[in-house]
């Protein structure tokens, strides 16, 4: 069973033939989540195998799938409308990825301007620090959670000038870098291209490596950890699903790097370059926003 | 059609006069102007539906097909369609306005008179009067039998209880609702009183009740598996009923305390106990200590109960952080303590002989964690 | 419209491109008919499952006293109730209607990203699969309701909520496929000509939905990972003890699920928009306001979340700008009644089956809107919240409201779909046994809840009894009726009875210009709409 299309059936549109992927993905996903839920309910059973497995199906996806519509881009099937569909396709992609962020975003507010002036007694909550809480004093950052036997809060919090600006700098630079990958390809150089894009695949690893410097620090010097308290809670959730959005953009640019290499892309048809940079720009934004409401401010 | 089943239902209403059908007026201030608001809304509700439902079933009968009907051909007009925004709008404003004068006046808890901390217990209420240094749980009586249809369902079937908070008439009282574990909601529909309990805060609430009697509600947030069977009842007397019941319940406290210094015999201690687990225990490890699998550990022949004395003291006054296992040190007073353990110790065959006496629990409880 | 372009372009279409046979064809197609089939088809099943929980509960409710059920399971039956109908019926049909009909109606090949849009429909029977499955789980499956409120799902939680949460995970990832999909179809994939305000109203009211879908569905996504994370990984979101509060879960929980409301009934507006002028023989009255109430609703539905949430102890702030942007969502609904109204008014009006449950949706959901507005009412809202009385005005919008209106659409194009003719007699049928179930079903769960009877218990008070005999007896007509609209369908898709292109006569759109039935490719060659 192939994937790719006899010719389209028309030149405006190219509707695939049948294909096995998205099922294949199903099944990948499905195995994924119900081993993990296994990995965390059952550790000492079998089950949780089934996790590798369908994060091995989805590895094999990503080859067969991805490559099959590469194959599909370069066989010249997609019109300028596929090419829109794809943008308009990317573009909602990532603006789901900016509601899931604004989720974290909007806990950490809450907490930071309710629940903890709450707790210590604010507005209408008097009778909440009195009769509950009669100890707990609000200062954001939380380095005393109100029931510190459940919840030891950390010794201090991480200064933002240090390794979280050292990290500021990296990402900011690889989006400049980025951009101007993104002119050289527009103009045809592509061994420019090349170095610029391994650059910035390279600035994002080096973000990643101070990032996990960062959370070593935090666990050994600091005790911040997903343990003490909320601090710690909107730190990591806000902090590690960026991390693992860099890692992911940064597979797409190590792939779009490869498909560099092989020759892919011409100076006007590029999209899946282009589509890598908007989600690497999209994770420096966050990253801005991180930066300004979880250190600094 | 609806209209239809309403009319039909409205029959049915007159036939049954005994049937509840509307909001209760309630015996305060507040809860009658929340049920003028109800019944405002609810008559503007009904008018714009006659409206709505007149011209649309106007249409029906006579613009149908089958009475040869031509269509005709408009399909837009700036000046209706302005109309139908904006006089809707001005009713809303209506509606807005003795809204927001009764919700500015229930959140106006300032200047109380009695102040009551209420404290939702997976599946228990508990009342503390702040001021009077009265303190004690209220618990569902109404007998299993009568829930599984093996008696007589009593009047008050499901709405009973134990210990029912008594309040005073003619004053302000504030509650202060919070709860031991997960969401309760304190509501009593004839004071238009609800308000969730959260654990960790502290919600506040008023009433002034203006006639004395007895009035019964529920918890209102689904809190686990008997959250339908923690009714609330609240009796209102005079003032002068309820001096002399705050005296009462003064000197019982402090009898009680005498009750610990003395000793207990394993006799009395199991006879206590076995009343203490019924209300307190049974609902989660069951009434015969088999507990419910998956949910609730059994006690029958657990390693807890027949050999570790420590660790069973342990659990039970300190409770286990992270399960429905709750604290039941600060619950009770150390002789319900005592005999609750005493009794899980010798119970369903678990037959250890050791006896635990409320003095054994004080030092326990003095020790700390 | 050109009539011709369309018919030679969907004759063309039968000299190739048949389906694949057997299995295959379903499981690796990229067909969006075929697609919209398997999601209709799901999302029945799924209504029969959900169905058969909300009869179990009936049944437990139908005396006082415990019989059927203990009340660990009857909490579960309604969760899993809340969440299958939510999730697992209403959602999918939608977007297996959108599947069939946005590509017909906007002259368009397919959806925009075919595959994709395989892979969004069978990711959810292996997350429904993965749900039921926590019933058979040590400790129960999800007993939180299908709100989840932390704590209890959290720290109170069966060990299954585990699978809970990644099942919810997997509905989310499809759910934003879908809608990505039918964002980039009516935005790309439109014929030559057909401008955004020529649009049919099925598809204005759809791309504003998945808007909402993709705004909303992850932030879903977030709050349960943030439950997870509290279960177990040590975090304190929710609880006060770390700092978190566990009134945050519903601010987060509604600031997706009050938008989700509206995901089950925009739609269903779009559809009784199409159904309303045909059947009246007369244009839609005020197309332009529809787009634009549409839109207004759609922006109100994000700042009015907290109404649910009136007795949490809000500040008083709060809970005044909730109440007042909630009262608001009213003007937008209304302009829409009104111009269903006025379409029918001075029309030549005619009663099909399709018809039938469209003015039966039009009745009932307003009711259902204007309880809603009651609840809307803060300080009334204390004495209904958590009553019966809500459950009684969310089955109106939704039953009668978003369940009428799958069920008006699949009266209305069944024939496009099939090439069959649908039993009228029958279908009338349908519709008298559905609205009589219907409303003796929820109509006296007003007065319960008036009365004083909270939601999610098993057991009741004696003052209840007869309204809630009425209700469950209401309850299996309701059920069971639904058991004859699926004989109508498999009479109507084994049915000899050729229906016409336009098989309606005051019926307009681009779908009605292919043949019945529709064939397997529509539109490759894009037809010109002027
Ligand atoms: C399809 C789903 C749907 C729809 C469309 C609606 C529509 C509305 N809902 Fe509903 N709602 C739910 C599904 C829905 N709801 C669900 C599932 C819950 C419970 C969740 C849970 O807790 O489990 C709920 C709960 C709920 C609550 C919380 C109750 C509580 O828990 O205490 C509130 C409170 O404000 C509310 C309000 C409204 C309002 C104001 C509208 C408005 O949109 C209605 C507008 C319509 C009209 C008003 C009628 C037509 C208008 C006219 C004819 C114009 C003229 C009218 C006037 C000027 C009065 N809803
Ligand atoms: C679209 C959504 C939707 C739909 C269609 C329904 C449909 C129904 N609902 Fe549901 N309901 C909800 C959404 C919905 N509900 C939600 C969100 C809640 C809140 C949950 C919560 O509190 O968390 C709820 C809660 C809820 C309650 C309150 C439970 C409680 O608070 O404890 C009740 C009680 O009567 C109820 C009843 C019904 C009934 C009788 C139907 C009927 O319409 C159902 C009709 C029945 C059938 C369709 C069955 C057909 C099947 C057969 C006849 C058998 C055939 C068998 C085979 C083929 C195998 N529902
Ligand atoms: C709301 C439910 C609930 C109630 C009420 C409850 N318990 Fe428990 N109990 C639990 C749970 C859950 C555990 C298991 C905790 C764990 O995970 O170790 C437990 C554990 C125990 C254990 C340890 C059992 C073992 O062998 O591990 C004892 C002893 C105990 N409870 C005694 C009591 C007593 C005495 C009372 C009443 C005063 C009581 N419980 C009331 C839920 C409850
Ligand atoms: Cu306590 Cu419900
Ligand atoms: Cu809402």
């Amino acid at each position: 069973m192939s994937s790719s299309s006899t010719a389209p059936a028309n030149p405006l549109y190219f509707v695939p033939a049948q294909s096995h992927w998205p099922i294949i993905t199903a099944i990948g996903l499905f195995l994924l989540m119900f081993g993990g839920g296994h990995l965390i309910n059952h550790p000492d059973g079998l089950l949780k195998w089934s996790g590798l497995l369908g994060f091995l199906v989805i590895i094999w996806i990503f080859f067969g799938w991805f490559g099959a519509v590469v194959k599909e881009s370069l066989s010249g099937l997609y019109s300028p409308q596929m090419d829109r569909s794809f943008r308009w396709g990317m573009r909602w992609f990532i603006f789901s990825e900016v509601m899931f962020f604004a989720a974290f975003f909007g806990a950490l507010f809450y907490i930071r301007q309710l629940s903890i002036p709450w707790l210590g007694g604010d507005g209408a909550h008097q009778m909440t620090q009195i009769l509950l809480w009669p100890d707990f004093v609000a200062h954001w950052p939380l380095i005393n959670p109100p029931d510190e036997q459940a919840f030891a809060g950390p010794k201090a919090v991480i200064d933002p000038w240090h390794l979280p600006l050292v990290n500021t700098v990296l990402l900011l630079t690889s989006s400049i870098t980025l951009t101007l990958a993104h002119h050289a390809l527009k103009k045809g150089h592509r061994a420019q291209l090349a170095s610029w894009l391994a650059i910035t695949i390279g600035l994002g690893v080096l973000f990643l490596v101070i990032q996990a410097e960062e959370y070593i620090e935090a666990y050994t010097l600091l005790d911040l950890t997903l343990n003490s308290g909320v601090y710690g809670s909107t730190f990591f959730i806000l902090t590690g699903f960026h991390g693992l959005h860099v890692t992911l953009g940064g597979i797409i640019l190590l792939v779009m790097l490869i498909r560099i290499i092989k020759g892919h892309f011409t100076m006007q048809h590029h999209f899946g370059f282009e589509a890598a940079a908007w989600y690497w720009h999209f994770v420096d934004v966050v990253w801005l926003g991180l930066f300004l409401f979880v250190y600094v401010l | 059609m609806a209209l239809l089943t309403l009319l039909l239902l409205g029959a049915n209403n007159v036939a049954h006069s005994a049937w509840q059908l509307n909001m209760p007026e309630g015996v305060t201030q507040i809860s009658a102007s929340v049920y003028e608001l109800h019944m405002i809304i609810f008559w503007i509700c009904v008018v714009i539906g006659c409206v709505v439902f007149g011209v649309m079933f106007w249409s029906i009968f006579h613009h149908r097909k089958s009475k040869g009907a031509k269509p005709a051909s408009f399909h837009e007009s700036t000046t209706v369609e302005l109309i139908w925004t904006i006089v809707p709008v001005l009713i809303l404003i209506g509606m807005a306005v003795p809204a927001t004068a009764t919700l500015r006046q229930m959140y106006d808890t300032t200047a109380s008179d009695v102040d009551i901390q209420v404290t939702g217990y997976q599946w228990k209420w508990r009342y503390r009067y702040l001021n009077e240094n009265i303190d004690f749980f209220s618990t569902l009586t109404t007998p299993t039998e009568q829930i599984h249809n093996q008696a007589d369902k009593s009047e008050h079937y499901l709405l009973e209880v134990d210990n029912p908070l008594v309040l005073p008439v003619g004053k302000k009282i504030r509650f202060l609702t919070t709860s031991n574990d997960v969401i309760h909601s304190w509501w009593v529909p004839d004071f238009a009183v609800k308000k969730d309990a959260i654990p960790g805060f502290i919600n506040e609430a008023w009433t002034r009740i203006d006639t004395p009697g007895t009035y019964r509600g529920q918890c209102a947030e689904l809190c686990g598996k008997d959250h339908g069977f923690m009714p609330i009842v609240v009796v209102a007397l005079a003032d002068t009923d309820y001096q002399t019941w705050v005296t009462e319940q003064q000197q019982a406290a402090l009898s009680k305390q005498a009750a610990a210094e003395r000793t207990w015999t394993l006799a009395e201690l199991m006879q206590q106990g076995e009343q203490v687990y019924n209300t307190a225990c049974a609902a989660c490890h069951q009434a015969n200590g088999m507990g419910i699998p998956g949910a609730f550990p059994a006690l029958k022949g657990s390693l807890i109960a027949t050999q570790d004395q420590a660790a069973h003291l342990d659990i039970v006054l300190f409770g286990k952080s992270g399960t429905a296992m709750a604290a039941y040190g600060t619950q009770f007073d150390a002789v319900d303590l005592a005999s609750v353990i005493t009794y899980e110790r010798n119970a369903w065959g678990n037959d250890t002989g050791d006896i635990v006496t409320p003095q054994e629990i004080k030092q326990r409880l003095q020790a700390g964690q | 419209m050109s009539h011709s372009s369309a018919q030679a372009s969907a004759h063309s279409e039968h000299e190739h491109g048949q389906p694949a046979k057997g299995l295959t064809r379903w499981l690796y197609t990229t067909n969006h008919k075929d697609i919209g089939t398997l999601y209709l088809w799901f999302s029945f099943a799924m209504f029969l499952t959900g169905g058969c929980m909300a009869l179990v509960i009936r049944s437990e409710l139908f005396q006082p006293g415990l019989q059927l059920v203990q009340p660990e399971f009857f909490n579960q039956m309604t969760t899993l109730h809340g969440l299958i109908m939510v999730f697992g019926a209403v959602m999918p049909a939608f977007v297996g209607l959108a599947n069939w009909m946005i590509p017909l109606m906007v002259g368009a090949p397919d959806m925009a990203l075919p595959r994709m849009n395989n892979l969004s429909f069978w990711i959810l029977p292996f997350a429904f699969a993965m749900l039921l499955s926590t019933l058979l789980m040590e400790g129960g499956g999800p007993n939180f309701g299908w709100t989840f409120y932390a704590p209890l799902s959290t720290t109170y939680a069966p060990p299954s909520v585990t699978f809970f949460i990644f099942s919810v995970h997997m509905m989310g990832i499809s759910s934003i496929m879908g809608a990505i999909n039918v964002v980039a179809t009516t935005l790309n994939m439109r014929a030559p000509g057909m401008t955004m305000m020529k649009m049919p109203l099925f598809v204005w009211t759809w791309l504003i939905t998945a808007f909402l879908l993709i705004a909303v569905m992850p932030v879903l996504a977030g709050v349960i990972t943030m439950m997870l994370m509290d279960i177990h990984f040590g975090t304190s979101f929710f609880n006060a003890g770390g700092g978190g509060d566990p009134v945050l879960f519903q601010h987060l929980f509604w600031f997706f699920g009050h938008p989700e409301v509206y995901i089950m009934i925009l739609p269903a507006f779009g559809i009784i928009s199409h159904i309303v002028p045909t059947f009246s023989r007369k244009r839609l009255f005020g197309y332009a306001s529809m787009v634009y109430a549409t839109a207004s609703i759609a922006f109100l539905s994000f700042i009015v979340w907290a109404h649910h949430m009136f007795t949490v102890g809000l500040p008083l702030a709060g809970e005044l700008f909730f109440m007042y942007s909630t009262m608001l969502i009213a003007v937008p609904t209304g302009v829409k009644v009104f111009n269903w109204i006025s379409t029918m008014f001075r029309g030549s009006l005619s009663f099909e089956t399709p018809m039938l449950f469209a003015i039966g949706f039009i009745v009932l959901f307003t009711i259902g809107g204007f309880s809603g507005l009651m609840l809307a009412i803060a300080p009334a809202d204390f004495q209904y919240h958590d009553t019966y009385f809500v459950v009684a005005h969310f089955h109106y919008v939704l039953v009668p409201g978003a369940i009428f209106s799958i069920i008006a659409g699949a009266y209305y194009w069944l024939p496009k779909w099939t090439g069959h003719m649908v039993d009228e007699r029958l279908g009338r049928w349908h519709f008298w046994l559905s609205i009589i179930g219907v409303n003796l079903t929820f109509f006296p769960m007003h007065f319960l809840g008036l009365a004083g009877m909270p939601r999610r218990i098993p057991d009741y008070a004696l003052q209840f009894a007869d309204f809630n005999m009425i209700a469950s007896i209401g309850g299996f007509l309701f059920g069971f009726s639904q058991l004859l609209f699926l004989y109508i369908v498999i009479k109507c898709i084994r049915s000899t009875d050729q229906a016409p292109d336009k098989p309606w006569e005051g019926a307009e759109g681009l779908e009605w210009q292919v043949p019945s039935p529709a064939p397997y490719h529509t539109f490759s060659t894009p037809p010109k709409v002027d």
